[in-house]
């Protein structure tokens, strides 16, 4: 009897290890792949146990996770929530994270490597965990001056701080309650989900840094200047002839001005000239002497073909990679064909124009503070790169102050001030309405601002109004904004 | 049995002999009594910080209550048990505590309080089942009579299975038949039943082992049973089927079977017996599995428990337990500050589950590293029993503990299909906690009649 009850040890024993084997596999080499599991609800929940940080402008709190007594334990509030939700994202159950949120989500949790000794030190205090803040580089003056500019039009306001990059509002039109995806009621949550996405006004797009982009008409100008000096082909005074129409290269299409004619009555019309008052016959000459692969590399050096990470990712701009026809060309010269791209794009063309031609990195982020709000991190201005020399940003920035005191970008005029500024009206499919561009910075001598306004639809008027009549006084209202400051 | 004379008149002076020497045994089982209490008041108190932040005095006393009673048996054995084993009498406290400790634990996620509490009808059925095994061990001094009992205890056997399927009181529970309600309060008499089974196995094997031995022809290289001698393996295998296939229980069919088979192998020394078995109980499950819905039905939502088609439904359990031990990791969430009430059945069926999210790796392997203890001890008592129905009964009955903890948790961690059953000592449930209870008395009557080899002792 005692060697069968030795094997039947020895069948216990089996059975044993199995089972310790079994339970070290699921508790400790399965782990990470089960918690990443989306079936695991634990995960979310863990996600709330602990008090997320507040996303912070100046030293309020935009977004903030306040007690609540559910499974949850914490409430997400947007205070202003439609002000600041191109921005701040919204933090949702099951519908997913966007924003700050989602690219500052590591700090806001407290889940980042540096949150660990604040986490550590939390054990031993007793206190409860909590995630980090983070304080963003907007400004709520400039946010609230371009949310409320904007209007109901439907578009997009980028304004940035050239020489440092820190971004000092960001609005997209039409914005949404992040409120209403933040519920704990999963099914009230995706129907406030579903309406927004089923919205044909698209409120969930970013329309600054992502969304469909649109063809920069004439704002592309400024970069088309800047790459023509920089590369030694032209100077502001370098002049092309002046018809009043132009066949394309090899088609039959044929484009005017927009202000029909030829540009200012010459003969002949210089570089400076064609800019200020945003003729398009000149730029298709222009694009077609500087040729696709010179254009490319400038439009590179400002940001195009790229994403930029503000954190948050934005939509790379476009500017053709594959060898073109000239006619293509010559259209992408003023902004049209083949060309578009984000305002910020737009914005950072222009931040280097007026930083002297130093492109510095734009960034919402201006520090991530402990829960005791000492600083863990903050932001240094970080070089993007150097597009154009200061001689050539001087060159344009010229040009862009005369186009706002005499030429196409008039509305956009602040008395006492010299603003630097250019215009751009974007024609899309024909008979669609315009789509409305104004960029520029100022003080133009020592910028504090620069900025750019699209507003799709024509700004309600269809293909009658110009960038100068609907976008310029939007832009002048936020640059004023930040100069009353 | 004419010895039984013979024997009375020592066992008094033995207890005076006895009396003059040091209790080792005792004093060791009383050294092991407190931390063993220590664990269950702990862990209850833990609970309570960890997930209301304040104390329950209230809960800790009626924790206190089965440590109390534990001593009270303890004092009891100093005088009826004094050479029983000094281990299985804090590893079921502390098991009991614990378990306790958790479900109190799950009442607070699920805001049931009073007599509503789980955790305050399991100290109940403690208290009940506490005094029943002190019963057994002031009725029953010498486990020999058990032997003589061995036919009442098959027809009990039956009785207990057949019950749930009676009409009026029997009651179906998750597709189960294996409860029996009556005035409101039910009751799973099959775990009553498998010592009953045990008692008569043992009784049976040990009359019949020598013709069961006997072996027939040889196949493949294996001596099998004669033909006739397969009666008895059969009638068991019929009725583990019908307990499949009526009662809707796969665990306890899988139990019951498991133990004639380890009994009939000790007893016989035949692993032919053993392949016979497997092989009939295999050909049965798959028939069952490929007839029977449910059966079909727990093999799919087990070999594809992640399939999101099964996760919500069939495997839900399954995988929410799994999250909910691999969120423990290795050092666990803290009791109290996990999610184990996710899991449906949290405080019995999955009660393992639950544990092992708050006390982590490591708390499992204390749990399990403690019942492997337990039924170290009772095969000991297998090992060194004078008489061979005591042997068979010291096996069965700790083997069957040892085969339920692995068929619950080895569901609970996915190693086989998951089954009805209860965890032993913790999961919530009266009928598991005063069956295995029992065991416990039954075992420490058992090693009490081991005599240590002792110079000078009369052998």
């Amino acid at each position: 009897m005692n060697r069968e009850l030795r094997r039947v040890s020895l069948v216990v024993l089996a059975m044993f290890a199995a089972l310790f084997v079994s339970s070290s596999v699921i508790q400790v080499i399965a782990e990470p792949e089960l918690t990443d599991n989306p079936l695991n609800v634990r995960t979310l929940y863990a996600s709330y146990d602990e008090q997320r940080g507040p996303i912070l402008v100046g030293d309020t709190a935009i977004a903030q996770s306040v007690p609540v007594d559910d499974e949850y334990n914490y409430q997400r509030v947007y205070e202003q929530g439609e002000l600041y939700a191109a921005i701040t994202g919204y933090y949702t159950l099951n519908q997913g994270v966007t924003g700050i949120e989602a690219s500052l989500n590591d700090e806001l949790a407290g889940t980042s490597g540096d949150a660990f000794l604040s986490r550590l030190n939390a054990i031993f205090t007793g206190q409860e965990p909590q995630g980090n803040a983070v304080r963003l580089t907007i400004d709520p003056v400039v946010q609230q001056a371009a949310f409320d500019a904007l209007g109901d039009q439907q578009g997009a306001v980028v304004a940035v701080e050239p020489a440092t990059g820190r971004i000092l509002a960001l609005v997209s039109k039409p914005s949404f309650d992040p409120n209403a995806l933040a519920g704990h009621e999963t099914g009230q949550v995706i129907a406030a989900y579903d309406q927004l996405v089923d919205d044909p006004a698209d409120p969930l797009a970013n329309r600054a840094i992502a969304g469909d982009l649109y063809p920069p008409a004439s704002t592309f100008k400024v970069l088309m200047a800047a790459a023509l000096i920089d590369s030694g082909q032209a100077t502001a005074d370098t002049t092309v002839p002046n018809p009043p129409a132009l066949t394309l290269t090899g088609t039959q299409t044929t484009i005017t001005n927009s202000e029909g004619g030829n540009c200012g009555g010459t003969e002949q019309v210089s570089l400076a000239d064609a800019l200020r008052l945003s003729c398009n016959i000149p730029f298709a000459e222009f694009g077609e002497q500087l040729g696709q692969q010179t254009i490319r590399e400038y439009a590179e050096r400002f940001g195009y073909n790229s994403s930029v990470e503000i954190p948050l990712a934005s939509t790379p701009s476009r500017y053709p990679v594959e060898a073109e026809s000239t006619d293509r060309v010559q259209l992408s010269a003023f902004g049209q064909g083949a060309v578009d791209a984000t305002p910020l794009q737009v914005a950072m063309t222009t931040m280097a124009i007026a930083n002297d031609g130093v492109l510095m990195q734009p960034t919402l982020v201006d520090s991530v503070l402990r829960p005791d709000l000492s600083e863990l991190s903050s932001f240094e201005p970080q070089e993007y790169g150097r597009p154009v020399s200061a001689e050539t940003a001087d060159a344009v920035t010229r040009m862009m102050i005369s186009s706002v005191e005499n030429g196409a970008a008039t509305n956009a005029r602040i008395s006492g001030i010299d603003v630097a500024g250019k215009t751009g009206t974007a024609e899309n499919a024909p008979g669609d309405p315009y789509t409305l561009w104004f960029t520029g910075f100022a003080p133009a001598d020592d910028p504090r601002v620069a900025v750019a306004v699209v507003v799709e639809n024509g700004g309600g008027r269809g293909d009658e109004a110009f960038g100068n009549q609907v976008a310029a006084p939007i832009a002048r209202d936020v640059i004023e904004a930040v100069l009353t400051r | 049995m004419g010895s039984a004379t013979a024997t009375r008149a020592p066992i008094t002076s033995t207890i005076r002999v006895r009396l003059r020497t040091p209790a080792k045994l005792r004093n060791r089982e009383l050294l092991l009594l407190v931390p063993a209490a220590a664990v269950g008041l702990g862990a209850t108190l833990l609970v309570d910080l960890g997930a209301t932040g304040a104390i329950d005095t209230g809960m800790l006393a009626l924790v206190a209550i089965p440590a109390v009673l534990a001593l009270v048996i303890h004092v009891g054995l100093r005088v009826i048990g004094r050479e029983s084993d000094p281990f299985l009498l804090p590893i079921a406290l502390a098991l009991n505590g614990l378990g306790i400790a958790m479900i109190h634990r799950l009442d607070i996620a699920g805001g049931r309080a009073g007599w509503e509490a789980d955790a305050v009808r399991q100290v109940a059925w403690t208290v009940l089942a506490m005094v029943l095994a002190g019963a057994v061990l002031v009725g029953i001094r010498n486990h020999r009579v058990l032997a003589r009992y061995r036919y009442i205890a098959m027809a009990a056997a039956i009785a207990l299975l057949l019950l749930p399927l009676a009409p009026v009181i029997g009651t179906e529970v998750n597709g189960a038949q294996v409860w029996i309600r009556v005035f409101g309060l039910s009751f799973q008499p099959g775990e009553l039943a498998k010592i009953a089974l045990a008692i008569f196995f043992a009784g049976y094997l040990m009359t019949a082992r020598d013709s069961l031995s006997l072996m027939g022809r040889r196949v493949l290289g294996i001596r099998f049973p004669r033909v006739r001698d397969l009666g008895p393996i059969l009638v068991i295998w019929a009725v583990s089927m019908a307990v499949l296939v009526f009662q809707r229980d796969l665990g306890t069919s899988l139990l019951y079977f498991g133990l004639f088979l380890v009994m009939i192998y000790v007893a016989t020394g035949r692993a032919s017996w053993v392949i016979l078995g497997v092989g009939l109980f295999l050909a049965g499950g798959f028939i069952a599995s490929r007839t029977l819905g449910y059966v079909g039905n727990r093999f799919l939502a087990w070999l594809d428990a992640f399939n999101p088609e099964y996760a919500d439904e069939q495997s839900y359990q399954l995988v929410q337990g799994i999250f909910g031990l691999s969120t423990g990791g290795i050092l666990g969430t803290g009791l109290g500050q996990g999610d184990p009430d996710i899991v449906p059945f949290a405080q019995s069926d999955f009660i393992m589950a639950s544990l092992g999210e708050e006390l982590g790796l490591i708390g499992v392997f204390a749990i399990l590293g403690l019942y492997l203890l337990f039924v170290s001890r009772g095969f000991r008592v297998g090992h060194e029993e004078p008489d061979d129905f005591g042997r068979l009964l010291g096996v069965g009955l700790s083997f069957v503990i040892a085969l339920q903890v692995f068929i619950v948790v080895g569901g609970v961690t996915r190693v086989i299909p998951i089954t009805g059953l209860t965890t032993p000592f913790l999961a919530a449930g009266g009928s598991s906690l005063v069956a295995n209870w029992i065991i416990v008395a039954l075992l420490l009557r058992l090693s009490d009649s081991i005599r240590p080899a002792r110079p000078g002792a009369a052998a």
